[in-house]
């Protein structure tokens, strides 16, 4: 039995209010994320508020509306919870819409989920796995590094690019053009691709969060879902002791915009110890490693899918039939799209209708990707019934279902309360009673449940 | 949050895909996708792109 780990992402959203009828913007991105908040705050006299889902929902620096998952301990519900976040963003969206109609202003506000504005200021889609505590637990993960360094080959969402002649070109990742820094614990100006934080927001004797910064916001489903999928399997395979191949490369940074830029996945990457190896053969020497790793498990249907994606996606690549995984993988969805409409349009991929058309696929408030999940272009792997139900509800097998009742039940009740992701905080006349929640796993518990008795 | 508040909308009807399946990119028609939304595009794209302004995020 695969063991089961506590996940979670957070999506930075781009904004913008672009006119209806052409010229200058209406509304810049911080007035635009304020009237977008604007209900929020009504609710919870806050941009910065958890839902009765469990997830956290909030104003990021720079006017990014910003929305971090529940605690998920399977795949599907990462899925369901990360879309649910689409959902309720796309719908703060329809009624600022709404109001900017009734006040005659010629301008709609669009969220993207995506890494990029039009000056290239990036932001991120972060994931978060917690980890058991090894000793040797920096070094596994360090291992590991050469996999984030060359994961945009599978999960990448693409991005239209300048080469160096000025033509204009696709790569494979939305961030991979970011300053980083490979791994750091530490900093706060710099970008780790990998950050060990200490702070597992749980116990600290037990376990460790680990945030990886590199990948690409998604919009295909199936994309989330290897990327995250993989992910946490190769984790286990760590926490068992099982040893990654050691490849790790001379100049990540420099790699991870090598790899980008390839499509063909096989340029030369330059590893510590002088070999070389391209993207390609990296993520398959890691693919073989863990396929070996895993017969001694019975792996559910999903964690097989995930397997068999990885597999196809490499194999694609390795015939360089780009349009393979193009029902599956945002990358490749995306490149059949820009590539058919330029075909139509006789244009190259740097005309600024190409660049609206990449807007348009990561835009929640629009019915691109939606449209194509619905005409079978685009692979689904949970339900929007499951999606919608995850607007409200938070999971039953983690610690969210503990934050998400006691919002609930205090919200119905008009109750002062605080909340994070391991604090519970009545507020009350007679002074505050604080419930701490040290174990994401925990969904059940009497504490919580004399917490929520405390209130009428 | 209240219900009203987040009341999702249905302004299309879709059809809910529960597949673990890899969907066969050939079946689709990426150019009827492409006819409904060139309207769209054509319609002052530099100007939209251009509005998408930001300071980075963390």
């Amino acid at each position: 039995m695969i063991p089961r780990r506590i996940m979670g992402i957070e999506t930075e959203y781009g904004i913008a209010c672009p006119s209806n009828s052409g010229g200058p913007a209406p509304l810049d991105a911080e007035a635009a994320a304020a009237l977008l908040f604007e209900p929020v705050i009504a609710a919870h006299r806050s941009t910065n508020t958890f839902l009765t889902n469990g997830s956290r929902l909030y104003l990021d620096v720079g006017a990014h509306p910003e929305y971090a998952t529940v605690e998920c301990d399977s795949i599907e519900d990462l899925l369901a919870y990360d879309r649910s976040g689409e959902l309720l963003f796309a719908d703060l969206a329809r009624q600022a819409n709404d109001k900017l109609a009734a006040q005659g202003i010629e301008g709609r506000i669009h969220l993207f989920k995506n890494n990029n504005d039009a000056e290239g200021n990036s932001f991120g889609c972060h994931e978060n796995y917690l980890v058991r505590r090894r000793p040797d637990y920096r070094v596994r993960v360090a291992s590991m590094l050469p996999f984030f360094v060359t994961r945009q080959i599978v999960a990448g969402a693409g991005h239209i690019y300048r080469d160096a002649d000025g033509k204009p070109a696709y790569e494979f990742s939305q961030r991979a053009d970011q300053m980083w820094d490979a791994i750091s614990s530490a900093s706060t100006r710099s970008r780790p691709m990998i950050n060990t934080r200490d702070e597992p927001h749980g116990d600290a004797e037990l376990y460790r969060r680990m945030h990886v910064i590199v990948g690409d916001s998604n919009m295909a489903q199936t994309s989330t879902a290897v990327k995250v999928g993989i992910t946490e399997l190769l984790l286990m395979m760590v926490e068992d002791g099982g040893i990654l191949p050691s490849l790790e490369l001379k100049d990540p940074v420099e790699a991870i915009r090598l790899c980008s830029k390839d499509l063909t996945a096989r340029c030369q990457l330059e590893l510590a110890d002088g070999r070389l190896m391209s993207p390609l053969d990296i993520q398959r020497s890691y693919r073989d490693v863990l396929v070996a790793h895993l017969s001694r498990y019975e792996l559910s249907p999903m964690h097989q899918h995930l397997l068999d994606v990885w597999t196809r996606a490499l194999d694609a690549l390795e015939r360089q039939d780009l349009r393979a995984m193009a029902g599956e993988l945002d990358w490749a969805a995306k490149l059949q799209l820009l590539d058919r409409y330029c075909e139509r349009a006789g244009c190259d991929l740097d005309d600024p209708r190409v660049a609206r058309l990449d807007l348009a696929y990561h835009d929640i408030t629009s019915s691109l990707v939606p449209s194509l999940e619905a005409s079978g272009g685009l692979a689904r792997l949970i339900s929007e019934d499951d999606a919608r139900r995850a607007i409200t509800e938070p999971p039953s097998t983690t610690r969210g279902a503990l934050r998400g009742a006691f919002v609930a039940k205090a919200q119905a009740l008009h109750q002062d309360y605080a909340v994070d992701w391991t604090n519970l905080r009545l507020m009350g006349a007679q002074g505050n009673s604080t419930v701490v929640l040290n174990d994401p796993f925990e969904a059940v518990s009497g504490r919580v449940d004399e917490l929520m008795d405390q209130m009428c | 949050m209240s219900q009203e508040f987040l009341q999702p909308h249905r302004e299309q009807e879709e059809e809910v895909i529960e597949e673990l399946s890899p969907v066969v990119a050939q079946e689709f028609n990426v150019d009827a996708l492409l006819d409904d939304i060139d309207s769209v595009l054509e319609t002052n794209a530099t100007d939209f792109v251009q509005s998408f302004v930001q300071k980075g995020g963390q």
